[in-house]
């Protein structure tokens, strides 16, 4: 085996991706050929790192040296200075892990050092395009343990005492799924994994697919075995090209190596994956609607029970499981199920990964163990909002969740508490929002959203969620009234209470939640026509202050000639003609312009 | 709901049609075959015209009401062609909280082309989307495969006009 003394890891992930990080693994390559290096130092694309802030991120080993913001131009100075003469590009280093005496390690930085990975333990460390990397990581062991030595139950067992709970945001407990499926009578059954991560602000499923797609097609074959599957369908979201292509890739290797298809590890079993694509519709999320598009119709929920575990996919018993889920099921099966619950909370066991993001210093993804404090994610994690602006909210669960206020930072993260705030965990976004910030704002865009995402098929949603966001839109619009709000209360109740699936059931929580811990600023949109964040354009006016020396740079900027004044002279907004663009605040060089 | 059918006439090659025939081929008789046969062919056209979904609909022995009730389900479809470049707007929450709504209203009004349409020269096309994922480089237009991220409302005109000329 040829010795490799260096390894230069370069972030694929689609945020690094598209700050052309392709473009610098080719210049790294280059730069190595030309010092004819080539045999000692392998250059690797890895999933996500999780900083993707500070994207695209390069990586080199042994030092550890994690470079952030680096461009195909750097790539000639790494290659020469670190990797020829040994010599770190300290200018390139993430910040925080540069010390005195040199380069700390990464895990030590405020970021990394309070989380645990064990969805993306693979994430950033391995090639998920090889397959062999993912097996020196004791990848397809838990497979062949499970095919070899343990029997159906004994596996659904172990799921089931690791408490581990479905990490698609419900929290159901992943090994009574598992064994409900396995109960079920049929010959046909099928196993599903469900990557259709359309929360917007949450990326964690694309990341665990694009960095280790193999821990899924292992955790699926796996349940397969569990519940006597023998097809299993992966439904991708269609905007994740990179996640489709790789997913594409592992399963073909895994083809290759005998760990898909038929007779596994030499022993009976078969079982083969097949990848669907989502088109776009946030409602395929829900786990009946999803199975009706994999069967080719409109993706319309359906009354449950039947539950999908009784008569799911073709309307055989279906197991179906998020890519988040799927991801833990090796490592609870290498490490056992009393690892596993060492993690976590009594009710809530292991870690959750969140797609920070938002009013934040480090948008990124990050994995905490459960029990860990908001306040410790957004501001030891997160590094806090930046610009120095006050924190106002954290908004967990996307269109189905709400808006966690400043005063319940310190709740632990669970299931149970979450929900006990009007909020719930969700598929893991986790948006922060500063002072500038709107909270009817926010209320009126997730309804906006679901409004376009309701499928239509039952009225409370379909019409209920209109008519609630047309009483935003007044209000935010400033023609509401103080009745309209106590309107918005009891039209919420019914629409999570009659609505036929979860999306109409949990619509009304973004509007709930910031009702119940902003009401002050419905109010000041009611009461004093204000919008207190300035955001609401019908609710605020662009004044020209004394500091105006009249330069008539925002008479020449504004679109509408709705400024006027002589040259040297104070200028006036004419409020009839302004369409609150704000190009005139931007152009201004004194500070004269203002938004109240 | 708007009459969404298209305005252009229908301008499909053989060689188009001849794929069109294999994705029927490939698919014809599988469970589950709609979504993907009709991806493909959107793939194969860019859009998807009445007169594909009309092979579509007699190939793979499904009605074309049904058809057509799955191709307007999905936002991905599209009845209508897109324009030579793509612009899309992401909407997603991260993005939104950092102003996404002001940098669409530069994109629409720079190119004086709606978020849904298209220009009348064909060139452009506008979408607001969903989240693209890309959240860390919040707030993010793409256009066609090119992304930019960490956008300020100002910089979209400098874009654009890359493309322009």
């Amino acid at each position: 085996m040829e010795i490799v003394r260096s390894h230069i890891l370069v972030c694929a992930g689609t945020g690094c991706h598209a700050s052309n990080s392709d473009e610098i693994v080719e210049a790294l390559q280059k730069h190595i050929e030309t010092e004819k290096m080539d045999k000692e130092v392998r250059v690797i694309k890895t999933g996500c790192f999780g900083l993707c802030a500070l994207g695209p991120v390069v990586v080199v080993y042994p030092e550890g040296a994690f470079y952030s913001r680096v461009t195909p131009e750097d790539a000639g100075e790494i290659v020469r200075e670190h990797i020829v003469k040994g010599r770190i590009v300290t200018r390139l280093l993430y910040q925080e892990t540069v010390q005195e005496e040199g380069v700390s390690s990464l895990s030590e930085t405020p970021f990394y050092k309070k989380q645990f990975r064990v969805a993306l333990r693979n994430c950033g460390v391995i090639d998920p395009e090889n397959i062999d990397e993912y097996i020196a990581f004791d990848g397809y062991s838990a497979l062949g343990r499970a095919l070899t030595e343990q029997t159906p139950q004994e596996i659904i067992d172990i799921i089931s005492k690791s408490g581990l709970r479905g990490r698609g945001g419900a929290g159901f407990p992943t090994g009574r799924k598992w064994q409900f499926a396995a109960a079920a009578q049929g010959d046909v059954k099928y196993v599903v994994c469900n990557a259709d991560e359309g929360d917007p602000g949450a990326f964690m499923d694309r990341s665990v697919l694009e960095g280790d797609p193999h821990s899924v097609v292992e955790a699926m074959t796996i349940a397969g075995y569990a519940i006597g599957a023998h097809e299993g369908y992966l439904y991708v979201r269609a905007e994740y090209p990179i996640a489709v292509k790789r997913l594409e890739i592992a399963i073909r290797q895994a083809r290759e190596y005998g760990f898909l298809g038929k007779g596994i590890f030499g022993t009976g079993f078969d079982f083969d994956l097949i990848i669907r694509l989502g088109a776009g519709a946030f409602v395929c999320g829900e786990e009946t609607a999803l199975l009706a598009s994999i069967e080719g119709r409109r993706g319309e929920p359906r009354p449950r029970p039947p539950f999908p575990a009784v008569k799911g996919l073709f309307a055989k018993p279906t197991l179906l499981n998020n890519v988040e889920t799927y991801a833990n099921i090796p490592w609870i099966l290498q490490n056992g199920w009393e690892e596993f619950t060492k993690i976590g909370t009594e009710k809530s066991k292991g870690t959750k990964v969140f797609a920070l993001g938002g009013k934040i210093h480090n948008t990124g993804l990050v994995e905490v163990p459960m029990g860990t404090t908001l306040r410790e994610v957004v501001e030891e994690i997160g590094g806090g909002c930046p610009g120095g602006k006050a924190f106002k909210a954290a908004q967990t669960g996307g269109p189905s969740g709400g808006c966690i206020p400043a005063e319940h930072l310190d709740i632990p993260i669970e299931y149970e508490t979450l929900m006990s705030i009007g909020s719930m965990m969700g598929s893991g976004g986790l948006i922060v929002m500063d002072e500038d910030n709107c909270m009817v704002d926010i209320a009126r865009y997730f309804l906006d959203f679901t409004v376009d995402e309701s499928c239509g098929k039952c009225a409370p949603c379909r019409i209920g969620t209109r008519r609630l966001y047309q009483l935003l839109e007044k209000i935010t619009g400033g023609g509401g009234t103080p009745e309209d709000l106590d309107t918005l209360e009891v039209l919420c109740k019914h629409i999570s209470e009659n609505s036929l699936c979860g999306l109409g059931q949990t619509a009304p929580n973004p509007v709930l939640s910031t009702l119940r811990y902003f009401r002050d600023e419905y109010e000041a949109h009611v009461r004093d026509k204000k919008c207190p964040a300035r955001v609401c354009k019908d609710l605020l006016q662009y004044k020209i202050t004394d500091a105006c020396i009249g330069c008539t740079a925002c008479a020449r900027v504004c679109p509408t000639d709705a400024i006027t004044g002589k040259v040297k002279e104070l200028h006036v907004i004419d409020q009839a003609k302004c369409i609150k663009c704000g190009a005139c605040e931007e152009k201004c060089k004194f500070k004269a312009i203002i938004k109240e | 709901m708007p009459n969404t059918k298209t305005v252009v006439p229908f301008q499909g090659t053989a060689e188009q049609e001849q794929a069109l025939r294999d994705i029927i081929g490939e698919h014809k008789g599988r469970p589950g075959a709609v979504m993907p046969a009709l991806q493909k062919a959107q793939e194969v056209y860019g859009y998807l015209p009445e007169e594909v979904l009309i092979s579509l609909a007699e190939g793979l022995d499904v009605s074309l009401s049904e058809l057509y009730g799955v191709v307007s389900f999905y936002t991905q479809f599209s009845v209508n062609p897109k324009g030579k470049y793509q612009v899309a707007v992401c909407m997603g929450t991260a993005c939104y909280v950092k102003s996404a709504a002001d940098i669409l209203a530069r994109v629409e009004s720079k190119l004086g082309c709606k978020a849904g349409s298209v220009t009348p020269d064909g060139r452009f096309s506008v979408e607001a989307t969903r989240c693209i994922g890309a959240c860390g480089l919040a707030p993010v237009i793409t256009v066609g495969e090119d992304v930019y991220g960490r956008l300020a409302p100002e910089e979209v005109s400098g874009i654009l006009d890359k493309y322009l000329t």
